[in-house]
């Protein structure tokens, strides 16, 4: 890439947010006094930097020598006779560093907290991914770092809490609320205000007050970045849609926000449908949500109607949250992104077809947007071209999914 | 004037600070919460702040999550709220400030939350998750419902942010310092004092501080350079030990108010 992904081009889709962090009537700055003048100065010097070429260079670099870009654009040939319908490529973010696309926004967010001068890292962790990232990324800066989980998922991904303590990272379980991703960021968050002079929160996903739901966008913009100029180069022409799943958001904003401004291109988020939408029972914001304001922006949750979050459910750690980026919302209402789910049953199905017809194992959380790609696929004639987003690997989920298919494995 | 007005008045012609106190409503569960703030009014708080529980409370810390859990596991709602407030105003006339969450006045509509809590007796919000910069909606239904807009400065908030703050705040500004609270008594009062100083520099409003004050000792030093001393989790704390007879909660916190709050008193 010639010029630095982290710099706003002329487009539409790069006047979102507003000076005020707000994406239309989403988002916004809904956190305590104690972190305001913490975040407004993480807002100017993410801005700073973004324009430094140094900056930018050191962060081009980090992801092509450490997490390993670009990754390929695979057509799954196999898979697309199997379904019998329109060509199914997916982009490898599997293949990166760490096993997931959530190395690109921590090597920018490190870089940014580096530059920053802090010297302790927080983060919070759902399918551990994001906190196994977060781990390696500081052992090679030097950094200190505390990463927060909930116990419950602390059991599910039993071997990521293993690989962040291997790599020097302090994992703290919480045990309030469902024990789940929601009460790990209430924790961190907690952290960040008592320690904010020396501490900078990587946060995960693009969630949360401005700038984190910008910011992280920007550091994965690289995967629609080079998903398009991969398309262009293997078919000519640009995929018929993009898929991909949504829990807060990241490797979806990713991999759609490049084509925001091309209106042939159809953008699916797929959400978690856990065992139904019922209360309780899943994580389909859009399926059963109201707009609300959760952890540091407007956007739709799932809340009671007094306001309270509800508890959620789904097979992934990683989706398993009661609210959705702010700028998904934006779409979401403007109609440019549409929003599905799949179940837990659906997903599960999607994992093993990866897994056996392209001997590829995809993490959970990427399997809902499998379970939905493979289903559109199968619909469209063999001309379209349909792109899904394979945000990560499931090494981490092969004993979860085994238990979920009733398999039993002894070590 | 205002209760809140009217009560910072009456202190500060009484030669003392103000004492505000803090517990969960619906903690154990809401009539025993009514018992406990009359209880909180009786033993000598002036201001009687009462939280509203909320299922993600991110700005609190763990004794003040533990009572919105209590409170939420005890079956508190909005009407359950209001109900408390009802009772609370019918037995005293000491001002009450809600602590609240964002999501819990927006759920209902703000208007619509405002209105009720006014009804039932409310004299203020202090709504934790919304700074300034996101509270146009929120003040606009506060004023049209006669209630106070409390806000709070940090120990990281710059001169230039105080000033904002001041400008939309009424009722008292809440300052939460984080820094010496179990340190010696003479750094305790100087860290806060050039606190406090930065923020009358701005303001003419009353300030108020709070950080798990816990004896009366600091009660008394934080007196001496505020306009109120807020405490909070040491009350929570005693609500907390008597779960199991909640029958005895109101009378150990009001047993606990009456300890605190003699270290406000005027001093010849």
């Amino acid at each position: 890439m010639a010029t630095s992904s982290l710099i706003p081009g002329p487009e539409p889709r790069f006047r979102l947010p507003d000076p005020r962090g707000r994406f239309g009537a989403y988002g916004g700055m809904f956190v305590p006094e104690t972190l305001m003048t913490p975040l407004l100065e993480l807002g100017r010097a993410y801005d700073e930097a973004r324009r430094d070429p140094v900056f930018q260079s050191e962060f081009a670099k980090l992801l092509r020598i450490y997490a390993g870009r670009p990754t390929g654009l695979y057509l799954a040939e196999s898979l697309t006779r199997h379904l019998g319908g329109a060509k199914v490529y997916l982009k490898r973010e599997d293949m990166l560093h760490t096993g997931a696309h959530k190395i690109n926004n921590v090597i920018g967010q490190a870089l940014l907290a580096r530059r920053m001068g802090k010297t302790r890292i927080i983060a919070e962790t759902g399918a551990g991914q994001h906190g196994t990232a977060t781990a390696a990324v500081c052992a090679r800066f030097g950094l200190k770092a505390v990463i927060y989980m909930g116990e419950a998922d602390m059991e599910r991904q039993a071997l990521n809490v293993y690989r962040m303590r291997l790599m020097g990272a302090e994992v703290r379980g919480v045990g309030a609320g469902q024990r789940t991703l929601k009460e790990a960021v209430n924790e961190a968050m907690r952290d960040w205000v008592t320690n904010v002079r020396d501490t900078h929160y990587i946060l995960g996903t693009a969630y949360g007050s401005h700038p984190y739901p910008m910011m992280v966008r920007d550091f994965h913009r690289i995967i629609s970045i080079e998903s398009k100029a991969q398309m262009l180069e293997a078919e000519g022409r640009l995929p018929d849609e993009v898929v991909a799943c949504v829990g807060g958001g990241s490797n979806a904003i990713g991999s759609f926000f490049e084509y925001l401004d091309e209106p042939s291109v159809r953008l699916t988020g797929v959400e978690a449908g856990g065992r139904g939408i019922r209360r309780g029972e899943h994580a389909a914001r859009f399926a059963g949500g109201r707009v609300g304001v959760l952890q540091g922006c407007m956007t739709y949750l799932l809340q009671d109607a007094e306001g309270q979050i509800e508890g959620t459910h789904s097979v992934s750690a990683g989706l398993d949250y009661a609210a959705v980026g702010p700028e998904h919302a934006h779409y979401h209402d403007a109609g440019r992104i549409g929003f599905g789910y799949a179940t837990d049953a659906e997903t599960l199905d999607a994992f093993q077809l990866l897994s056996r017809s392209e001997g590829i194992i995809p993490a959970l959380e990427s399997s809902h947007a499998l379970a939905w790609g493979f289903r559109r696929a199968a619909e469209l004639p063999a001309d379209k071209v349909v792109l899904i987003n394979l945000s990560g690997r499931g090494d981490k989920d092969v004993w979860s999914a085994a238990r979920a298919m009733g398999v039993e494995i002894k070590l | 004037m205002g209760r809140i007005e009217d009560t910072f008045a009456r202190c500060k012609a009484e030669g003392r600070s103000a004492f505000v106190s803090y517990v969960c409503a619906g903690d154990p569960d809401g009539p025993t919460s009514a018992d406990i703030l009359l209880a909180l009014a009786r033993g000598g708080a002036d201001i009687l702040e009462v939280g509203v529980p909320f299922s993600d409370p991110l700005a609190d810390g763990l004794t003040n999550q533990l009572a919105a859990q209590r409170a939420l596991e005890g079956g508190m709602t909005h009407e359950g709220l209001l109900e408390v407030l009802r009772k609370v105003r019918a037995g005293t006339d000491k001002p009450l400030v809600l602590y609240t969450y964002y999501n819990l006045l927006f759920a209902r509509g703000l208007e619509a939350s405002c209105a009720a809590l006014k009804a039932a007796g409310a004299d203020a919000l202090l709504t934790l998750d919304c700074p300034p910069e996101e509270a146009g909606d929120l003040l606009a239904a506060c004023a049209k419902h006669k209630l106070q807009a409390i806000f709070i400065v940090a120990p990281t908030t710059p001169p230039a942010r105080i000033a904002a703050i001041a400008k939309v705040a009424s009722g008292f500004i809440y300052y939460v310092s984080r820094a010496g609270v179990t340190g010696e008594r003479s750094d305790l009062a100087a860290d806060l004092a050039a606190g406090v100083a930065e923020i009358r520099r701005h303001t003419a409003l009353p300030v108020c501080v709070g950080f798990g004050i816990s004896t009366p000792a600091q009660v008394r030093a934080v007196g001496e350079v505020a306009d109120g001393v807020v405490v909070g989790s040491a009350l929570v704390n005693v609500v907390a030990a008597n779960r199991a007879s909640p029958g005895k909660a109101a009378e150990a916190v009001g047993a606990k108010v009456r300890e605190l709050a003699a270290g406000l008193e005027r001093r010849p």
